[in-house]
C-alpha cells in the first residue's frame, strides 16, 4: 500500500510552477527572457527581479527582458501582495536562474571536454581554464529549460554578489517621465470604444427604472447595456460616454435602503457579533503576582481609502467565445477564475493580461473594472471596450481598508516591567479579493439580474495574518492574552489595504508601549529595549535613535515633539523603527522622519529606500488626515476635496538607514512602515503636548477636544 | 462635431473633430494619441492631466477645447528634444523620483512652468508650485529634489 512520494518542496513559487521554462528562456540573440508572475505596481519589483536573474545567471543586467504577466504563458503566482514578491517570486527566479546556469555549464563542459570546476562565466561567456570558450547564446536550445526544476543548485553566497545589492536604476522610470503609453489606461486599440458604468448610488441600491431609449439617442452612443442593476454605456468617443453617463445618472431611478452604520466612529464594531479566537496566550503566575499599576486604553482606525490617483481602468474584447482582458489587477490568474465564472465560459477562454496601473496599495477597483469591461464587451463583439472609472466611482466603490478598534490593558511591576498584557481586536476581514473560490468577488456580478454571491470573507492565518496581522507583540511579556474578534458582517465594502490589520494593531501596541513607558517613568526607547530580546529588532531601534539623535528622556516644548514606533512586519518580514518630529501649528504637521530598516539581503538599496520613504509619507497622510465618511445610505467622500490627502506643502523630509544583513534571506519590505509611523506620530504629539490621541486620524478637532 | 477645430500642440498644427466643449484631455489622449497627460479626477483637483497652455499649467480635464484655440499647447511629449530627455525628465530619472508614476508627467509640466518663470526656486517655491498636484505613493521629497536638481543644472 505504498503511496507515491509527494513531490519535493521547491523554493518560493517554483514549488507551484515547477518547470524552468515557465520562468526563463535563454535566447540566441544574447538576451534572456524572464516571465514573472508578480507585477509592477510602482514598487520597483521588476527591476529587482531582473537583478536577481542577472546575478544568478552571470549575465549583464541589460540582457534581461521581462515579459508582462499574462495568463497565456506566465507562471501563476497568485496575488502581488503582502510584501511577498521578493520572498516567493524572487526565490523562484533565483533558484531557476542558478539551475539554468548550471545546465549551461554542463553543456559547456561536455563541449569543451573539461569538468565544470574548470569553467568560469562572465556575462554569459564560459571559459575553460585550459583554454576554449563558448557563450550561453551558442549553447541555448529550446529544450535546455524544458524540465522540472530540482531546486538543488544553490544560489550564490552574498560575498559573490555584484548585481544584487546595487541600486540599479528602475526600468520603469524613463517611460514614466516621458509620457509614453505604459498604463492600461493608455491602451489604444484599433476600433476601440469607450464606456462608463452608471454605478448604483449606494451599496444596496437597485435600479427601478431607466429610459434607455433617451440614452441610446445621445450623440456617439453605440450601446446601453443593462443587466439587473448593472448599467453601462458604450460610445465612440470618451467624452460622449461621460456625457451619456451624466444624463443616465440623472434619469435613472433607484431604490436605496439605509444600510450603513449610523456612525463613522469605529466603535460601532464593538456591538457587532464576533467570531473570537485567542491567538496568543502566555502565563506566568509568579510574574503576575508582582503586578502593580494597571494601564488601559482603546485605539481606533477609521475606514481608509486606497485613493489611487488613477481611477481603475480595463480594456476587454470578445472574439467568438474568447475574451481578452487588459487589466492592472494584482492577480491575473485569480481574476481570470472569477471572470470566467461570471461570463459563463471556461477559464481557458479568458486571457487576462497585466499592464501597469496607478499605484493601488492593495485591493482597489482594478479587478472590478476588468469585469465591467468584459460585461460591456459582450454587447459589441470584436470591438475593444475601454472602461475607466470616474473619480467618484473609485472613492465610493473601492473596498476600503477596514475600520478597527484595539483595546489594551497592561500591568507593570515595581521595576517598570510589563508583567501582563491583554489585547482585543475588533475588525472585519481584510481579504475579499477575487480568488475563484466559494463565490465571486467582483462587484458588478452582485448587481446582475442573476446576481452572484461574494465569497465568504477570509482571514489569512497567522503568522502573516489578516485582521490580526502584527497583533501579537514582538516584546517579551510573561503573561499575555491576545484575542482576535472577527466581525463577519460587512456593511461597508472592505478588503486589503497596504499592511492590512498591521496598521491599527501596531499603532495601538506602539502607542500603548509609550503609555506604559510614561507610567513607568522610563524613556520610551529604553522601555522598548528592556522588553526586546531579538537582536535585529534592537538594532533597528538603536540605529534610528542614533540617527535621529534621540536624547534619553527628551521632552517636547509644547509646539514640537518626537516619538517612536517599531514593528517587525507580519512578525516575520522587515524590521522597521521610525522616529518622527511633529510641529503643532494650526494643524498637526510631521516635519521630519527617520527610519532604520532591516530587510535581510537587500536586492536594490535605493528601491527599498524609495518604498520606505513612500510608505512613511503615505502613513503620515493616513494618520493626520484620512477617514471615509458616510451617512446611513451613501459614502460621502467622493472626491479629493472631501477626502484630502497629504500635499506637497505638508510632506515631511524622510531619512532612511538600512541595517544591511546580506547573509540573511531577503525579507518583504513594502508595507512595514505604516503602523510604526502612525504610532510614532501619536507618540510625538504626546511628547510635544502631553496629550494622547488614540483615534486616527489625528485632526485639529480631535486635538482640541483632547486638550479641553 | 463636424467642424474641425485647429489647435497647436508641441509645435504642430492639429485639426481636431470634436465638440468645442470637449475637455482638452480627451482630445490630446484619444485624437492626438498623446497619452502622457492622464485622467485622475476630471475635477481639476489632482493635477495628473496638467499640460501647458501658453506656458502656464492648466488641468486639461477641466479645460475646454474651445479655450485652447489660438494658444500654444505643450505636453510632456513635447519636452524631449532630439531624442534627449529634457533636464527635468533627466533629473527625475537621476533622483529615481517615481513609484507608480501616474502623477509624474503632470508634475513635470508644472515644474517646467515654475523653472521657466523662476529658474532658482526655493524649496518653498517648489512646494507651492506643486500645490495643485497629488502623489499617493509618497514620492514627494524625491520629486522636490529632482526639481531642485534640474534648477541647479539649468543655472550652472
Amino acid at each position: 500500500m505504498s503511496q507515491p512520494l509527494p513531490p519535493r518542496k521547491l523554493p518560493g513559487n517554483l514549488n507551484t510552477n515547477r518547470r524552468l521554462d515557465r520562468w526563463l528562456r535563454i535566447n540566441r540573440d544574447g538576451t534572456v527572457s524572464v516571465f514573472p508572475g508578480k507585477v509592477e505596481i510602482g514598487q520597483g519589483i521588476l527591476t529587482a527581479l531582473a537583478q536577481i536573474v542577472a546575478e544568478e545567471l552571470d549575465v549583464a543586467l541589460e540582457r534581461i527582458r521581462l515579459s508582462p504577466t499574462d495568463t497565456r504563458y506566465s507562471p501563476d503566482e497568485g496575488m502581488t501582495s503582502g510584501s511577498q514578491s521578493i520572498t516567493d517570486g524572487g526565490a523562484a527566479l533565483r533558484y531557476a536562474a542558478a539551475e539554468a546556469r548550471d545546465l549551461l555549464l554542463q553543456r559547456a563542459a561536455a563541449k569543451l571536454g573539461v569538468s565544470i570546476e574548470q569553467l568560469t562565466v562572465a556575462d554569459a561567456v564560459i571559459e575553460a581554464r585550459t583554454g576554449g570558450r563558448v557563450s550561453y547564446w551558442d549553447l541555448a536550445t529550446d529544450d535546455l529549460l524544458a524540465r522540472e526544476a530540482t531546486g538543488e543548485i544553490r544560489p550564490k553566497p552574498a560575498s559573490a554578489h555584484r548585481i544584487i545589492g546595487t541600486s540599479a536604476p528602475r526600468r520603469d522610470i524613463p517611460p514614466k517621465v516621458t509620457g509614453v503609453p505604459i498604463y492600461v489606461h493608455d491602451l489604444d486599440l484599433p476600433d476601440m470604444l469607450h464606456a462608463r458604468v452608471a454605478r448604483p448610488p449606494s451599496y444596496e441600491a437597485r435600479l427601478i427604472s431607466l429610459d434607455e431609449t433617451e440614452i441610446r439617442a445621445l450623440p456617439g452612443v453605440v450601446a446601453v447595456v443593462r443587466d439587473g442593476s448593472f448599467v453601462g454605456v458604450i460610445a465612440e468617443r470618451e467624452e460622449q460616454a461621460i456625457r451619456a453617463l451624466t444624463r443616465l445618472k440623472r434619469i435613472a431611478r433607484w431604490s436605496e435602503p439605509a444600510a450603513l452604520p449610523d456612525t463613522t466612529d469605529p466603535r460601532f464594531l464593538l456591538k457587532e457579533s464576533t467570531e473570537d479566537e485567542t491567538i496568543s496566550e502566555k502565563q506566568d503566575d509568579g510574574a503576575r503576582a508582582r503586578q502593580g499599576r494597571i494601564v488601559e486604553a482603546e485605539y481606533s482606525k477609521p475606514y481608509i481609502a486606497h485613493a489611487s490617483i488613477g481611477p481603475s481602468c480595463a480594456v476587454a474584447r470578445l472574439d467568438g467565445d474568447r475574451y481578452t482582458v487588459w487589466t492592472h489587477s494584482q492577480g491575473v490568474y485569480p481574476l481570470r477564475r472569477d471572470l470566467a465564472q461570471v461570463l459563463g465560459v471556461d477559464a481557458e477562454r479568458v486571457a487576462a493580461i497585466h499592464m501597469d496601473g496607478a499605484g493601488c496599495y492593495g485591493h482597489n477597483g482594478a479587478d472590478d473594472a476588468a469585469l465591467d469591461a468584459a460585461l460591456l464587451a459582450r454587447a459589441v463583439p470584436g470591438r475593444p471596450v475601454r472602461v475607466q472609472w470616474m473619480r467618484e466611482d473609485e472613492f465610493t466603490w473601492e473596498p476600503f481598508g477596514p475600520a478597527m478598534v484595539v483595546r489594551l490593558r497592561g500591568a507593570l511591576d515595581a521595576d517598570g516591567q510589563v508583567v501582563d498584557w491583554h489585547e482585543d481586536i475588533w475588525s472585519n476581514s481584510h481579504s475579499t479579493r477575487p480568488s475563484g473560490l466559494g463565490g465571486i468577488n467582483l462587484m458588478a456580478s452582485w448587481h446582475l439580474a442573476q446576481p452572484f454571491k461574494p465569497a465568504p470573507p477570509r482571514n489569512p492565518p497567522l503568522p502573516g495574518g489578516g485582521s490580526h496581522r502584527n497583533a501579537i507583540p514582538l516584546y517579551e511579556f510573561p503573561n499575555q492574552r491576545v484575542t482576535n474578534r472577527l466581525i463577519k458582517r460587512m456593511p461597508v465594502r472592505v478588503s486589503a489595504l497596504r499592511a492590512l490589520g498591521a496598521t491599527a494593531n501596531i499603532f495601538a501596541i506602539e502607542s500603548f508601549m509609550d503609555e506604559l513607558a510614561a507610567a513607568a517613568g522610563v524613556d520610551p526607547v529604553e522601555f522598548r529595549l528592556r522588553h526586546l530580546k531579538d537582536p535585529r529588532a534592537r538594532a533597528v531601534i538603536e540605529t534610528v535613535a542614533a540617527r535621529a539623535g534621540w536624547r534619553k528622556g527628551e521632552k517636547g516644548d509644547g509646539s514640537r515633539g518626537r516619538g517612536m514606533g517599531f514593528a517587525r512586519y507580519k512578525n516575520g518580514a522587515i524590521y522597521v523603527a521610525v522616529i518622527v518630529e511633529v510641529e503643532m501649528g494650526r494643524d498637526i504637521a510631521v516635519r521630519r522622519a527617520w527610519a532604520a530598516i532591516d530587510a535581510g539581503l537587500v536586492i536594490n538599496p535605493d528601491g527599498i529606500i524609495n518604498q520606505t520613504e513612500g510608505g512613511i509619507i503615505q502613513a503620515v497622510s493616513w494618520a493626520l488626515k484620512e477617514g471615509v465618511r458616510y451617512d446611513r445610505s451613501r459614502i460621502l467622500t467622493t472626491n479629493w476635496d472631501e477626502y484630502p490627502i497629504l500635499g506637497f506643502e505638508e510632506a515631511p523630509q524622510v531619512e532612511v538607514t538600512i541595517v544591511n544583513r546580506p547573509e540573511q534571506p531577503p525579507l518583504g519590505a513594502g508595507e512595514g512602515t505604516q503602523g510604526p509611523t502612525a504610532a510614532a506620530i501619536a507618540n510625538a504629539i504626546y511628547n510635544a503636548m502631553g496629550v494622547r490621541l488614540r483615534d486616527m486620524p489625528f485632526t485639529r478637532d480631535r486635538l482640541l477636544a483632547a486638550l479641553a | 462635431m463636424t467642424t474641425p477645430i485647429l489647435i497647436h500642440v508641441n509645435g504642430q498644427r492639429q485639426e481636431v473633430r470634436a465638440d468645442a466643449d470637449t475637455a482638452l484631455l480627451y482630445v490630446l489622449r484619444n485624437d492626438l494619441k498623446l497619452k502622457g497627460a492622464r485622467f485622475g479626477c476630471g475635477l481639476g483637483q489632482c493635477g495628473a492631466c496638467t499640460v501647458l497652455v501658453d506656458g502656464r499649467p492648466v488641468q486639461s480635464c477641466d479645460f475646454p477645447l474651445s479655450a485652447a484655440v489660438g494658444k500654444t499647447i505643450t505636453t510632456i511629449e513635447g519636452l524631449a528634444a532630439n531624442g534627449k530627455l529634457h533636464p527635468l525628465q533627466q533629473a527625475f530619472v537621476d533622483e529615481q523620483a517615481a513609484q507608480c508614476g501616474y502623477c509624474i508627467t503632470g508634475i513635470i509640466m508644472s515644474a517646467k512652468a515654475l523653472l521657466d518663470a523662476n529658474p532658482r526656486p526655493t524649496d518653498a517655491d517648489i512646494r507651492a508650485a506643486l500645490k495643485g498636484h497629488l502623489c499617493r505613493c509618497g514620492t514627494h521629497q524625491r520629486i522636490i529634489r529632482a526639481i531642485r536638481r534640474a534648477a541647479g543644472e539649468a543655472a550652472s
